[in-house]
């Protein structure tokens, strides 16, 4: 394709060439840290937050308001005004350092190579052009085609997407469709260009269940089809149990908790993350489990607390020694499960309070699975 | 979309009726007498007073006056008084006995004088205030913003007149920098000739409103530079200017239409000041001068122009709207 | 004619309370009017259309639904924000559908609602005192010098600091809002609370805090409640009983238990098997999951008979012809399809014959008269219709005979 070869071949002047740092990673965050200064003080959104993601995986981000999980994929973007943010670390989208990159560059990579959708349709499309007509453009913003080409692309697009009667939808306005079709749309377009990696950020929290059933479907048919890795930006971790293979928990900016997808779900390590799967109600599974909310309220970005993010709402604080988690940031990493699951906590021995204490509250049912589960399954081997 | 034009002609014209209706009383019904508006200053006698009264039929009902008005708007009418006879076709809007003519010829003469300067004005502010606008609303909250913010204010604290009586005084008169201003048809006299004469007040104009539209704009373009479709725009990788005039200058140009024209209509019913001080004869000049003498058929006949402009610049603006705004279903 | 079960004795299951409010065949219409010169209505949005249910006093009932199913507008209906085109509601047995203004005044006491977005629904200008207060005065609940008093008593039951009564909403957080709002809306101490969507704008472990205030409060002041979600797992925590509604109308309602186990109509079944399950996934194990396609149709031209037989892979001839009554088919559970059943082991033939009066394919049989039951009646009552006897394929049951189906096509030879 026209648009990766000159992505490969462009040097940026500013930084050496770099190796990628694990295997096939396509997307590597190293101690990504963004501020914003504003009048009342800075607010600290993203400290010192890594991960990386291989082409065809799917990493979910689960946090909550005030986690940093849209700033930080914003960042990747580059969709941060560099007068109004202070940002340091490192993102590297294939050899590219998107940090530090200029606009004229950051735009070829917009768009092309990264894509990103958002959470409210009907808000961000133009109410004023026509399905096409956006699809096009972003088109035509990467490749030099015509006018009349761009349009028949735009319909295979929407065709793709499975939105029905695509040639003569193409001309409609973004209100004449539904909230699912909406987000097909925007799907469409973010894809229009076979981007390597597609940034969905809370897809699915403005439509109907059904509806985001066919969208998260849709994801991994298209994620099949094109080989590309998925950001998926949520807070609900059903969207994350059916769709991430990795996941990253964010808490006031920070990554707290980073693992398999599967092993994250069933051996949590960490306070929040056991305070996340308590809050959520089921579907299925037994009645009396109980509801255990978090208590408190999402912490200040302007004054984050000392030491540990979580320390001032977390239940097992006094199962610490000393005053560590109010005085030290606890380092991510590994716990009980191997390297591949690491935690941000002080607590020595997580899964043993998890196994006894909460899951019994929680998921009653579920206990005799998960510990038998840990019979068969070494620590270090992960899932 | 012809069904809401049809109804909106149809309300417009009731309010046009009311207006007239209001128009008519205050004509013969308000403090100064009718009559004597028909009566030359120097030789009115009561008895002539009379006459008039008689030969303009005030005796009669008021049904049959405001018949005979309406009448006159459609077929037209004559009028007679002694020996001075006016006559007046359709659209009649009633004759001047001072200025001895048919008022809606006179306005009617006098319209392109307005016109061209609210045209002209216009072209200026609001190239000049949108540009500004943008230009502040890219820079938010840097010192180039804030200048601007100011600068506008201070320009719209000044007085209109002040303005233009400043404009006037020193850049004509003592500097001569422009020559002196007057309406000239473009159609008779050629383009650059009416340029020429009209410059002046289309400046003066022209940057006294602006700086309504540069805070206006800058207000509605930084709403609409916030807006997730803009940054969706930016997240395609499209040119940032592409960004701002196509997604963001599109949005927010909508409220914008809503004023314009208003202010346009405003306009084309008479620029009192600017036609005073820069001597223009339009309809603003003449309806200042007809308060002066009294003259109550071109009083009453400006009010019910300005109520017409008002109503059609309404319906074009939603007419208009409805065409920016897909969502907007008439 | 099927004789129907009788449940059995009902020692098994508590007492059931009177109601509180009992809604019969609610209708809702909003007219939509043409474009043209003279605006006629040339159609009706049919939000809301013939619903029946009660809700039990000192629990909750869930509503839910997804976007356009006619919720959020039956619970304005119950608050009377909205006036209803016709049926009737019940409050403690009074009619209330049909109450003018000044007759309502002293039942807005009773039914309060809380609203779902806490950024929007308390007035930005307004001290949470007012806010609160303002309930006490208006009704003039207590004397003016001890509103404040019986204000920062409210705010402390909904767990913020009785000091902050002087603050502006916008100094608090989305879920301290929602609290402001739920404090004014128990300030009149009402009987029945409708809660439209209380928690979806709010953060999860927020939510799961409001959740469980509203649980405790209900035990605490025996507060009757009307729960309208589209979250299917936060409803199934909090309610006993809870009814699926779509396109204006109920499809199913039951327990707890039945509703989320058992569910007996395609579109509760297709909606509980699209929520993403953490646990289930977490473990390995995934539903197999009912792929809707398509969208939910105009709610100004729903579709004839059955209003989900677009989307449904079930459907047939009667699901066209014949709308399919809210049929009582358990103890607590009520369905309106005419091929209920567990989801894998539907019936082959219609449920609903002897209930309509008509036969396999909807026409109406002469001679056979629609049973008696009243189908629009909210509640349960003591006598159901046991399916069992209809999920026998190659039979169907005629007046009292059991005739023959030579054909297997489920039509029979009349006898």
């Amino acid at each position: 394709m026209s648009e990766n070869s000159h992505f490969l071949t462009e040097q940026d002047p500013t930084s050496a060439p770099q190796q990628a740092s694990s295997g096939s990673a396509f997307l590597t965050v190293e101690d990504l840290t963004v501020r914003f200064p504003t009048a009342d003080g800075t607010v600290q959104a993203v400290t010192d937050l890594s991960y990386t993601l291989e082409q065809g995986k799917t990493l979910g981000i689960v946090g909550e308001s005030g986690s940093g999980k849209s700033v930080s994929s914003m960042a990747i973007m580059g969709l941060h005004d560099p007068k109004r943010s202070e940002m340091s670390g490192s993102i590297r989208v294939g050899d590219t350092e998107i940090l530090g990159l200029s606009n004229n560059k950051m735009q070829k990579i917009r768009g092309g190579d990264v894509a990103m959708i958002f959470q409210d349709p009907l808000t961000s499309l133009h109410p004023f052009y026509s399905i096409g007509d956006q699809i096009s453009e972003g088109y035509r913003a990467h490749a030099d085609v015509s006018k009349s080409k761009a349009k028949a692309k735009a319909i295979e697009m929407l065709d793709r997407v499975g939105i029905p009667q695509a040639r003569s939808r193409v001309d409609d306005y973004p209100h004449h469709f539904s909230g699912g079709m909406r987000q097909r749309a925007m799907i469409a377009m973010a894809l229009v260009n076979d981007p390597k990696l597609l940034i969905a950020d809370e897809p699915t929290t403005a439509l109907d269940v059904t509806v985001q059933a066919q969208i998260l479907d849709l994801l991994q048919e298209l994620q099949h089809d094109f080989d590309s890795a998925i950001i998926i930006i949520t807070h609900d971790l059903g969207v994350v149990a059916e769709m991430a293979d990795d996941v990253l928990v964010m808490y006031g900016g920070r990554g707290v908790e980073y693992g398999p997808c599967r092993d994250i779900l069933t051996h949590p390590q960490m306070p929040y993350t056991w305070g996340l799967l308590s809050s959520v109600p089921d579907v299925t599974g037994d009645t009396s489990a109980q509801l255990i909310p978090i208590p408190g309220n999402p912490p200040s970005l302007l004054n984050p607390p000392t030491g540990c993010p979580f320390h001032p709402r977390c239940a097992h604080r006094d199962k610490v020694p000393g005053d560590l988690c109010r005085s030290e940031l606890p380092q991510l990493i590994p716990g009980n499960r191997g390297p591949g699951h690491v935690k941000r906590c002080h607590l020595a021995d997580p899964e043993e309070i998890y196994l006894t204490e909460i899951l019994p509250e929680i998921a009653p049912d579920l206990v005799e699975l998960i510990m038998h589960e840990n019979d068969d399954v070494a620590p270090g081997n992960g899932r | 979309m012809v069904g809401y034009i049809i109804r909106r002609i149809v309300s417009g014209a009731l309010v046009l009726l009311a207006t007239s209706v209001a128009v008519f009383a205050l004509f013969f019904y308000g403090p100064a007498d009718p009559a004597e508006a028909y009566c030359p200053e120097t030789r009115c006698t009561p008895e002539r007073l009379e006459n008039i009264r008689a030969g303009l039929g005030l005796d009669r009902p008021v049904l049959v006056q405001y018949g005979e008005y309406m009448k006159g708007i459609v077929v037209g009418n004559d009028f007679e008084i002694g020996s001075i006879a006016i006559p007046c076709d359709a659209p009649c809007l009633g004759v001047s006995f001072k200025l001895r003519v048919d008022v809606t010829d006179y306005l009617l003469d006098r319209f392109p004088a307005t016109v061209s300067l609210a045209v002209g004005g216009s072209v200026i502010f609001l190239t000049l205030g949108l540009a500004v606008g943008i230009f502040a609303a890219r820079r938010r909250g840097t010192s180039a913003d804030k200048g601007i913010v100011g600068a506008s204010l201070i320009v719209n604290a000044i007085p209109y007149y002040l303005l233009a009586l400043l404009a006037y005084l020193y850049l004509i008169s003592a500097w001569a920098i422009f020559p002196e201003t007057a309406y000239v048809s473009p159609l008779e006299e050629g383009l650059l000739p009416w340029i020429k004469g009209l410059l002046l007040p289309w400046l003066v104009i022209g940057v006294f409103y602006s700086t309504q539209y540069a805070r206006f704009g800058r207000g509605s373009m930084i709403e609409a530079l916030n807006e997730d479709f803009v940054r969706t725009a930016r997240a395609k990788g499209l040119p940032e200017r592409k960004v701002v005039m196509k997604h963001g200058l599109r949005a927010a140009v909508v409220p914008i239409v809503t004023i314009f024209g208003l202010d346009f209509a405003g306009l084309l019913a008479g620029t009192v000041f600017t036609e005073q001080i820069f001597s223009i004869q339009g309809i603003g000049l003449s309806a200042i001068q007809a308060i002066g003498t009294k003259d109550l058929p071109i009083i009453s006949a400006t009010v019910l122009f300005a109520a017409f402009l008002v109503v059609t610049a309404n319906i074009v603006v939603d007419i208009v709207y409805s065409m920016i705004d897909p969502r907007v279903r008439l | 004619m099927t004789q129907p079960q009788v449940a059995p004795a009902s020692g098994n299951m508590p007492a059931r309370r009177q109601p509180i409010l009992e809604v019969t065949n609610l209708r809702k219409y909003f007219p939509v009017r043409s474009s043209g010169v003279v605006r006629r209505t040339i159609g009706q949005v049919q939000a809301v259309d013939g619903v029946s249910f009660e809700v039990p006093t000192g629990a909750a009932l869930g509503l839910v639904g997804e976007s356009g199913c006619g919720k959020s507008t039956t619970g304005r209906l119950i608050t009377r924000l909205l006036d209803p085109t016709s049926g009737s509601m019940k409050f403690e047995g009074k009619e209330i559908g049909k109450l003018s203004n000044r007759q309502m005044l002293p039942l807005r006491k009773e039914i309060q609602m809380i609203f779902q977005d806490p950024y929007s629904s308390l007035n930005p200008r307004h001290t949470v005192g007012t806010i609160v207060g303002t309930p006490l005065r208006v009704h003039k609940i207590v004397p003016d010098k001890l509103v404040l008093d019986r204000v920062r008593e409210l705010l402390e039951v909904v767990g913020l600091n009785p000091e902050h009564y002087n603050r502006y909403p916008s100094e608090f957080s989305g879920g301290q809002r929602q609290r402001i709002g739920i404090a004014r809306a128990l300030a009149l101490q009402p009987k029945l609370l409708v809660a439209d969507e209380p928690v979806s704008a709010l953060d999860v472990s927020i939510q799961a805090q409001v959740v469980n205030l509203l649980q405790q409060l209900q035990r605490e002041f025996d507060i009757s409640f009307l729960f309208i979600a589209h979250d299917l797992a936060v409803v199934r925590h909090f309610c006993p009983e809870v009814a699926v509604m779509y396109l204006g109308k109920i499809v199913e309602v039951a327990d707890r238990e039945t509703l989320y186990n058992h569910p007996h109509h395609p579109y509760t079944q297709a909606l509980l098997s699209a929520v993403p399950d953490v646990k289930q996934a977490a473990i390995g194990g995934r539903r197999e999951r009912i792929r809707l396609e398509g969208d939910v149709p105009s709610p100004v031209n729903p579709p004839s008979g059955c209003r989900f037989r677009t989307r449904c892979w079930m459907a047939r001839d009667i699901c066209a012809k014949q709308e399919p009554p809210l049929l009582q088919i358990g103890p607590t559970h009520k369905v309106a399809c005419h091929f209920a059943g567990e989801y894998g082991a539907m019936p082959t033939s219609p449920i609903t014959l002897n209930a309509l009066g008509v036969d396999q394919h909807g026409t109406p049989v002469s001679g056979e008269v629609a049973s008696a039951e009243d189908l629009s009646k909210p509640g349960f009552s003591d006598e159901y219709t046991n399916l069992e006897s209809h999920t026998r394929s190659s039979e169907r049951l005629v007046g009292d005979k059991i005739v023959d189906d030579p054909k297997g096509d489920g039509t029979a030879t009349r006898d």
